[in-house]
């Protein structure tokens, strides 16, 4: 809770919700903020307004960052992703406090979307290192040479999180897009953003190199034409897009053949358990051949 | 030193057995087109080989239609076995009939007869037969227990390998239980005319199989067809990307396999003559019609000069003519309008500064055809070495240090082949691993196999065609 009252005389010091960029929490350059409020109606707090630059800024982190992430080894993005796990289940009661005030509902359903959310971290840390055993394969081709194909991360993708499910469904689009070794730029939910800034906090304090996730707060209409028609975002997750702007980001992302993850007619729901679905859609097979010979 | 003259060695054209009509494929039917008819032209002498219907928007509609029921009716609820065995079938009469289908790819597309006699229809009967075995078999390719077919399919395919690039949408198709309406080439339809009459005699159900003749036009009103439930796209990345945003936000599933601006990196310590070879190989194959033609040569400084001097050479021996004459090398260029785009990228080249060389072997008085071409002198920002040309022209660029190669080759928007070429392995397998392109071809290039998934990377497309992951495009 942000700006919850004076409890027995002392005034609780309240957060300040900013973007994530590069591994560093600033303000939008735009000096832009929004008021957000509880399920509710509450005000809960200011979030940062980003602006169409702040999408470049954080395209360009995660441009940079996507080298040594894709290059680290798939053990070592697992433990990476284990150990998000690890740091959310340690803030557990405070994200379902959160969950609970953007969702509403009961803190005992919160509560068990934060278990889930922790969970899926756990799920697809196990993932980094099977990808490539279970989308690769060994080709018998036909002649003296061998052949073996192997996913690789496409890149750079642009992810328009869930708008109702600020956490789990968050944790459901971005975590599969690092199992792969992409990098990401999340527009988190606008009207239920401030659990999106505490998973940014958790990613700071887990391993993830900066620039790996950056997440921008805002207006996903302003934002989101920017994000796909930017040359160097690769894919784009359109889960999360109004519904009048997925095909205008559809058609914006043509112009440099990104791979699209098409927003849904309805909301996925985030509890159930995910396939390879996102996981697929995130990587490249890549094909190697070689002479066999003496 | 002296050498023996070649004496001609030149297959028959009767082997085509061309008819003087094609006409479209529609519901198990060849029936008159209402488009206007084309003629098609043998590159290597201008001349009109057949007039071939084309399709108007209704015949669209009415092969659309049909392979609609065939899809609800008889080929989406046939068990996967006997789906599999009519494939089987048409993959053994596509064998049979190889000579014939050679030659007469040979007279409409200006290839090599050595390069359709020996790549393009044995690899198009391989990929029907390997592809007829996962019909029954779609349970284990790790899309789920019981993977569905994704409905109908429209294919708009290119003329650089009409008959394989028809074989490598329909087979993978098929066997996962869609139909398909196809869309060859305006300049090549024969083959896939011919292959559609060998579905008709392999008792494929009607409407399974659908192909359109025609332009752009008839390609472009298929693709936006809303009876579609997928595209599969082979052909230039700008229709592509049009063909992306004309499916934005129709939930129509896309398959787009696109450009290439493949490099071909040499490293000092590559087996040099190996490496020539591949060089050749890799952007002199099919005139350079090869979308992974590896069209940049990344040569290390070190051995540039004495690989230059060698390729060159090689390049000299290169023996450009009459495409049906076993000799031949290099055959005729497919079409006037991609002539003219090569002489045009060509004089680019010039005049961006790079430094041409071109063979000296003589060219045939009369059919379309343009010399081996070697630029040397490129830097990245030349049109010849950014463009695809889509023509027999090599750009020659150097570098230094692998980081230096690697940036290089990853310098393009297009991202579908590349080659190494070193003797070092883990040099190699640190080359193939930073590369971002879809197929990696050390020590060797150009080797395609039914069982080997291709595609590219960025702007060369998305999906795979081959393999278990070529698969993917066509279950849901």
């Amino acid at each position: 809770m942000s700006l919850s009252p004076a409890v027995d005389g002392r005034l609780p010091v309240a957060k300040t919700f900013k973007l994530y960029v590069g591994g560093a929490f600033p303000r939008s350059e735009s000096g832009r903020s929004y008021p957000v409020s509880d399920a509710k109606g509450r005000l809960l707090a200011h979030a940062a307004l980003a602006s169409r630059k702040d999408v470049r800024d954080a395209v360009s982190a995660a441009g940079s960052a996507f080298r040594g992430w894709s290059g680290a080894t798939a053990y070592n993005r697992g433990q990476v992703l284990y150990r998000v796990a690890e740091m959310l289940q340690a803030r557990h009661d405070q994200f379902a406090d959160d969950v609970l005030a953007a969702e509403g509902g009961t803190r005992k359903k919160a509560a068990a979307l934060v278990d889930a959310a922790i969970d899926r971290w756990v799920w697809y840390a196990g993932w980094t290192d099977k990808i490539a055993s279970v989308l690769g394969s060994v080709n018998p081709v036909a002649g003296p040479l061998v052949n073996w194909s192997t996913p690789e991360p496409t890149g750079v993708v642009g992810v328009l999180a869930p708008q109702s499910s600020s956490l789990l469904g968050l944790v459901d689009a971005v975590a599969p897009v690092l199992a792969t070794g992409c990098t990401a730029v999340v527009v988190a939910s606008q009207e239920r953003p401030l659990p999106a800034v505490g998973l940014a906090e958790v990613l700071a304090t887990s391993d993830v190199p900066g620039g790996v996730v950056n997440l921008l707060t805002g207006s996903t209409a302003e934002l989101a034409p920017w994000l796909a028609a930017h040359g160097d975002v690769h894919a784009l997750d359109l889960t999360g897009a109004p519904p009048d702007l997925a095909a205008e980001c559809e058609r914006a992302a043509a112009g440099t053949v990104k791979r699209v993850l098409p927003r849904p007619a309805t909301e996925p729901d985030p509890t159930r358990t995910p396939g390879l679905a996102r996981l697929r859609a995130f990587t490249e097979i890549k094909t190697v051949w070689h002479p066999v010979g003496r | 030193m002296d050498t023996w003259d070649y004496a001609p060695a030149p297959e028959s054209a009767a082997l085509a057995n061309v008819a003087p009509t094609y006409r479209p494929f529609v519901d198990g039917a060849f029936v008159d087109g209402g488009g206007e008819a084309l003629k098609t032209v043998n590159p290597a002498t201008e001349e009109v080989l057949a007039e071939v219907g084309t399709a108007s928007e209704q015949d669209v509609d009415r092969a659309v239609a049909a392979a609609r029921r065939a899809f609800e009716k008889t080929w989406g609820p046939m068990p996967g076995a006997e789906r599999a065995k009519y494939l089987y079938r048409i993959a053994r009469i596509v064998a049979e009939r190889s000579r014939e289908l050679a030659v007469l790819e040979t007279l409409d597309n200006g290839k090599p007869i050595r390069e359709s006699r020996d790549v393009d229809v044995p690899t198009a009967s391989a990929h029907l037969f390997h592809h007829a075995g996962w019909a029954d078999k779609l349970g284990y390719a790790g899309l789920g227990p019981d993977p569905r077919p994704v409905g109908v399919v429209g294919a708009v395919i290119p003329w650089n390998f009409p008959l394989l690039m028809a074989v490598w949408k329909i087979a993978p198709a098929l066997a996962c239980g869609n139909t398909i309406v196809l869309k060859p080439a305006e300049t090549t339809p024969l083959t896939a005319l011919v292959l559609a009459e060998i579905a008709a005699e392999a008792g494929l159900p009607a409407g399974v199989l659908n192909v359109l003749p025609g332009a752009g036009g008839v390609g472009a009103a298929l693709v936006a067809h809303p009876g579609l439930d997928k595209v599969a796209f082979t052909g230039s990345t700008d229709v592509g990307k049009e063909i992306q945003r004309t499916l934005a936000g129709t939930g129509r599933r896309l398959t787009l396999e696109l450009g290439g601006k493949a490099a071909n990196i040499v490293y000092d310590d590559a087996a040099i003559d190996q490496a020539v070879e591949g060089v050749v190989d890799g952007i002199f194959f099919n005139q350079g019609h090869v979308c992974c033609a590896g069209s940049r040569l990344l040569v290390q400084e070190s051995i540039a000069e004495e690989f230059s001097e060698l390729l060159l050479r090689r390049v000299e021996t290169l023996r450009v003519g009459d495409p049906l004459d076993k000799n031949t090398d290099v055959g005729a260029i497919n079409s006037r309008a991609q002539l003219d785009r090569i002489v045009d990228l060509a004089a680019a080249g010039d005049a961006e500064g790079a430094e041409r060389w071109t063979s000296s072997c003589p060219l045939p008085e009369r059919g379309l055809y343009f010399p081996p071409t070697v630029f040397s002198g490129v830097e990245q920002t030349m049109r010849v070495a950014r463009e695809e040309i889509f023509g027999p022209v090599l750009s020659v660029l150097t570098f230094r240090t692998p980081e230096e190669a690697v940036a290089k080759a990853n310098n393009t928007p297009y991202g579908l082949s590349a080659g190494i070429w070193t003797e070092k392995g883990a040099k190699a397998m640190w080359t193939a691993r930073r590369l971002r392109a879809g197929v990696v071809w050390t020590n060797t290039f150009h080797r395609f196999d039914p069982t080997s998934p291709f595609g590219g990377y960025r702007e060369s497309g998305f999906g795979r065609e081959g393999g278990r992951a070529g698969l993917e495009a066509y279950l849901s």
